[in-house]
């Protein structure tokens, strides 16, 4: 039986164990486990192999994803570490040309020494796309929407191309969730989350998650989990899966209160553009005035002014400092990440206290400024 | 219960609980679950409801059973959620007898708030056993002993209250905080009602709060837990874990605390600005001999006076390795002020009475080099003024 999203994630967990009925699925810390006798494992024998804890998140993810197997990492980042274990020096890979600045750095100063290369692309053109694939080309990284501009790219057309080519189609489905977008069902082969963002849901654990489709790769893909062992620890799974609990609820409401903040901002005279695809949590926008961005942050009440998104509360982020501080100026200007631009992850606050809040500050910010001028 | 003959030690780490059946894992994992699934409608589970049982408490309260030599053990949310649970077995009219120098949120309990249901009870020194004798009552349920007890760290003579106990019909309850069951076990002795403050030497990471009771009588044991699930001051999971979790290095603990605090003890008694030391582990200490016959060891707590309180502010102002705290039992050492800690809840003159002066100090050992804290002491002492010497006549 098929199950709505919505009722698959508020029983994660439930009815895993015959023992004790425990409705909430017990922490297990134990490092190791018990084999009755030789050859006798209870599919346990290791916390780094496998974990009870861990295994019910990866089999949530999984399910949530429509693919095959799910992995639990200690960061989005580790899981995409892992990832990168799939490919061998001479491969290349063509990503979203807005990139989140950790997976560029990675990309860029630790992949690159070992005689990986990486094209960057927008995924807006796939015909573009498609020219740019060679001989070296083994997979298609793709982030969508993409971080900041919220650029929506088209994975069914994209997963096209990739087949034609026998290339793999990998999605960092971080922003939407499985609540709002499903790539393996748009034929992508490998989903990432980083969990500690509306999967976690509440600014309080570190997680990453790579979900597989297909029997061969999702092997594969656990020899190297298992290898480098950047594996999700039994507590953290335990708080993800309590976190993902929620997350159709969160996601319903972040995405109304985002619609409205984004009606908002449009309006307003002080912002020049708002980026905001019509799903989701998350928008950016820009400042009319580079000058006015400290004094609009240093001015906001409600919201905080931290990096990170996804949560419960709303944050605002400056990508120029904080996301997309790696990744060298000039070419963070060219791909739009200007200095004016702001990322909001829109809380489930109320949005009229959002509003409020955004309106003060802008008034703020501006009487800052001329006080500085003066 | 398993019927090994393992020594304390081998069960500490060895236990029912120490392989999960299903998954085989060596640490028990921790059931946040607040209710239970029932698979069949005829036949409910062992588990419905986290209050009333939870299978990572169980876990904790099976191994301090096991430990203590009982039936059955039961877990709650702090020592004195234990003590407090254990006190309603009594009713309306039913009267006390308390040890003297009981710790000061016990009195507190017992005066304050078993006074107002009609429980009545008389304080008596419990190392005196004619006293305790004269003292009961037709109606006295509970004799209630600390030993060694706290902060002056008296030895109460278990067996010989037992006795007495058994001949009038009264149950005994026995504060087992300072010894644990690794060096003493009060059931072996015949008390009926073994409390903890597993927030001490059980947990010893100063890192969690719980109590734990322990009765042998399988009966007694059935009404404890009824009130335990009725009060519903129950240990949370994650705290009976914690406990469970420091339970598996008592014995090295506690042995290694234990040995420091004698030589220790040793120095305090030696040194002229010490007026006094408490620890049963020295050969004057009046419970000496009491302490060999019906425990395997003097524990790790010890108390000291100095001349004033005065000379105790030096002292604390210049001691560097102890935290200067309340508790003990705990992995640091922890220096204590009776006075204006653990017996703050009892009035300056009953506390004067009982020999808990403004010059008292209580120490718990911890895992330090004893080097280390001798030195310590030994400089920290130094700052403090030299004793009139008139006031220094031993008598």
């Amino acid at each position: 039986m098929s199950k709505r999203i919505e009722t698959k994630l508020a029983q994660i967990g439930n009815r895993s164990e015959k023992v004790t009925g425990t409705v909430n699925p017990p922490v297990y810390f134990s490092t190791a486990y018990r084999h009755a006798g030789i050859g006798e494992s209870t599919g346990f024998d290791y916390i780094r192999t496998g974990n009870p804890t861990r295994l019910l998140v990866e089999q949530a993810i999984a399910d949530l994803e429509h693919g095959d197997r799910g992995f639990a990492f200690s960061s989005g980042m580790a899981a995409i570490q892992t990832i990168m274990a799939l490919f061998q020096s001479g491969d290349e890979l063509i990503v979203s040309s807005d990139l989140y600045g950790g997976t560029y750095r990675l990309f860029e100063r630790e992949w690159r020494k070992y005689g990986l290369s990486f094209q960057y692309d927008d995924f807006t053109n796939p015909a573009e796309t498609e020219k740019r694939i060679n001989d070296k080309t083994k997979a298609l990284f793709i982030e969508t929407p993409t971080n900041p501009l919220m650029q929506e790219a088209d994975i069914k057309e994209l997963v096209a191309i990739a087949k034609k080519h026998e290339i793999l189609v990998i999605v960092d489905n971080t922003f939407y969730t499985p609540v709002l977008q499903t790539p393996i069902l748009d034929g992508a082969d490998i989903v990432i989350h980083s969990a500690t963002k509306y999967l976690g849901g509440h600014n309080d654990v570190l997680a990453g998650l790579v979900v597989t489709k297909g029997q061969e790769l999702s092997e594969e893909f656990f020899q190297h989990q298992n290898a480098i062992g950047a594996v999700l620890s039994p507590f953290d799974s335990w708080l993800l899966m309590r976190g993902m609990k929620t997350l159709s609820l969160r996601m319903r409401q972040h995405q109304q209160n985002a619609g409205q903040v984004a009606q908002f901002l449009e309006e307003h005279p002080d912002v020049l553009d708002v980026l905001y695809p019509g799903k989701g949590g998350m928008l950016s926008f820009r400042l009319q005035d580079e000058t006015w961005v400290n004094a609009f942050l240093k001015n906001l009440k409600t919201i905080t002014f931290a990096e990170s998104l996804g949560g419960i509360e709303s944050f605002i982020t400056y990508p120029a400092t904080q996301t997309h501080m790696d990744i060298p100026e000039d070419i963070r200007i060219a791909n739009g990440v200007c200095n004016r631009l702001l990322r909001f992850s829109v809380g489930v606050e109320h949005a009229e206290d959002i509003i409020e809040d955004l309106t003060q500050a802008f008034k703020a910010m501006k009487g800052a400024v001329t006080v500085e001028q003066s | 219960m398993s019927n090994h003959d393992w020594s304390f030690q081998t069960k500490l780490l060895h236990n029912e609980s120490k392989v999960d059946r299903s998954t085989g894992s060596v640490s028990v994992p921790i059931h946040h679950s607040s209710t239970f699934h029932q698979f069949n409608i005829d036949e409910f589970g062992k588990y419905d409801y986290a209050r009333s049982g939870n299978p990572t408490r169980e876990a904790l309260e099976q191994a301090i059973a096991e430990l203590e030599g009982g039936s059955r053990g039961l877990a709650f949310s702090s020592g004195m959620a234990a003590i407090s649970t254990a006190f309603l077995l009594l009713s309306q009219g039913d009267h006390v007898l308390v040890t003297e120098d009981v710790y000061g949120g016990t009195f507190r309990i017992i005066t304050d708030v078993l006074t107002r249901f009609g429980i009545e009870h008389t304080f008596v020194d419990m190392t005196d056993l004619h006293q305790v004798a004269s003292e009961i009552r037709p109606n006295t349920k509970v004799i209630y002993m600390e030993t060694p007890s706290n902060p002056l760290l008296k030895v109460t003579d278990i067996q010989g209250i037992v006795n007495l106990a058994k001949a009038n019909d009264c149950l005994t309850f026995l504060d087992n905080t300072f010894l644990t069951p690794e060096l003493q076990r009060p059931l072996e002795l015949g008390v009926d009602v073994v409390l903890h403050s597993a927030t001490k030497f059980l947990a010893g990471h100063s890192d969690v709060l719980a109590g734990l009771a322990v009765v042998k009588d399988p009966e007694l044991g059935d009404r404890l837990y009824k009130l335990q699930n009725a009060f519903g001051a129950v240990l949370g999971v994650q705290d009976a874990w914690l406990v469970l979790r420091g339970l598996k290095t008592l014995h090295v603990r506690l042995q290694q605390s234990q040995a420091s605090a004698l030589k220790i003890a040793e120095f305090l008694s030696e040194h002229p600005k010490v007026e006094e030391v408490y620890y049963p582990g020295l050969s004057f200490h009046p419970g000496h001999d009491t302490q060999r016959y019906q425990a395997d060891g003097p524990g790790a707590v010890l108390s000291f006076k100095l001349a004033d309180g005065d000379a105790v502010r030096t002292l604390v102002e210049n001691v560097q390795l102890p935290v200067f705290a309340v508790s003990l039992g705990a992995v640091e050492s922890i220096l204590s002020y009776p006075a204006k800690m653990s017996h703050a809840a009892m009035p300056p003159a009953e506390r004067e009475k009982r020999g808990i002066s403004d010059g008292l100090l209580r120490l718990s050992v911890g895992l330090e080099k004893v080097e280390d804290l001798i030195k310590d002491f030994d400089a920290a002492l130094e700052k403090v003024p030299a004793v009139k010497k008139s006031e220094n006549v031993n008598v």
